[in-house]
């Protein structure tokens, strides 16, 4: 029998304490999905960083527009989507933040730190527009089989 | 928790201990807000002491990144000291290891400013 997979969706507003508060959502989906304090950690982190670039450059904080966070897990893996109302971008416009050049930039890490931190990352058109990034943790295999209970 | 920093003074050199997140908002405010009053000052020795500090964010490092090219275009040197584990790993895969001068600690942060006292 497949495994049920838990949703949970979150409509935050463009203020930046949505930015701590998404943080905590997630961190807390964490726990019950039975992922270790570091990965609870890193998974939190790349969530912050993802709100952060919907709140400063997808929403441009525009306080009308949405941020929409979506969080699935099941036994084996946790996938985060952080979904903006913007224009939208491509990855291959970002600057590369480990290039000698771009050291002392002083932004444009976010979207490097959210791929060191999960397992798999990308960043697509959202249905409606806006960029949706979308990042995946998977649990160590020891912990499959626990946090299969409710997120809230 | 939220930033707090304090200065104190060792010699010539001005020491700022943060305890606590810099992160986007007040945290990163904090730092930017206490580096820029000591190059203000004329100060061209500080030294971070992040021992306490156990998060930052791509916006904090960015700030960081910030008050180091501040004091360097004062004409002065910004060092750190006491990094958590964290704060080490995020500067390690950042390449900003290789900017930031990180000393182990205050005792040898202090002998390595120029002309130190």
């Amino acid at each position: 029998m497949k495994a049920k997979t838990h949703r949970l969706e979150v409509a935050l507003e463009t203020i930046l304490e949505s930015v701590d508060l998404a943080e905590n959502i997630v961190t807390r989906v964490s726990e019950a999905a039975g992922f270790g304090e570091e990965d609870i950690h890193k998974i939190g982190m790349a969530v912050r960083e993802g709100v952060v670039n919907a709140y400063n450059y997808g929403n441009q904080q525009d306080r009308r527009k949405k941020i929409f966070l979506t969080i699935e897990f099941d036994p084996e893996r946790m996938a985060v989507h952080v979904l903006d109302e913007g224009a939208g971008f491509d990855e291959a416009d970002v600057p590369d933040c480990l290039a000698e050049e771009n050291l002392l930039r002083t932004s444009g890490r976010g979207l490097f730190l959210m791929r060191a931190f999960m397992d798999e990352f990308c960043v697509r058109r959202g249905p409606a527009g806006g960029a949706e990034l979308v990042m995946v943790k998977n649990l160590p295999k020891e912990a499959s089989g626990n946090g299969t209970g409710p997120a809230t | 928790m939220a930033l707090r920093g304090t200065c104190r003074e060792v010699g010539d050199v001005a020491v700022i201990d943060f305890s606590g997140k810099i992160t986007l908002g007040e945290g990163s405010a904090v730092v930017r807000k206490m580096v820029r009053e000591l190059v203000e000052a004329g100060r061209k020795k500080i030294l971070l002491d992040l021992s306490d500090v156990d998060y930052i964010d791509s916006s904090g490092i960015g700030e960081m990144v910030a008050a180091y090219t501040a004091v360097r275009s004062a004409n002065g040197e910004l060092k750190l000291v006491h990094l958590t584990r964290r704060v080490h790993d995020i500067l390690q895969i950042t390449r900003l290891f290789t900017v930031f001068d990180v000393q182990a600690d205050e005792a040898s942060a202090m002998r390595s400013f120029r002309n130190a006292t």
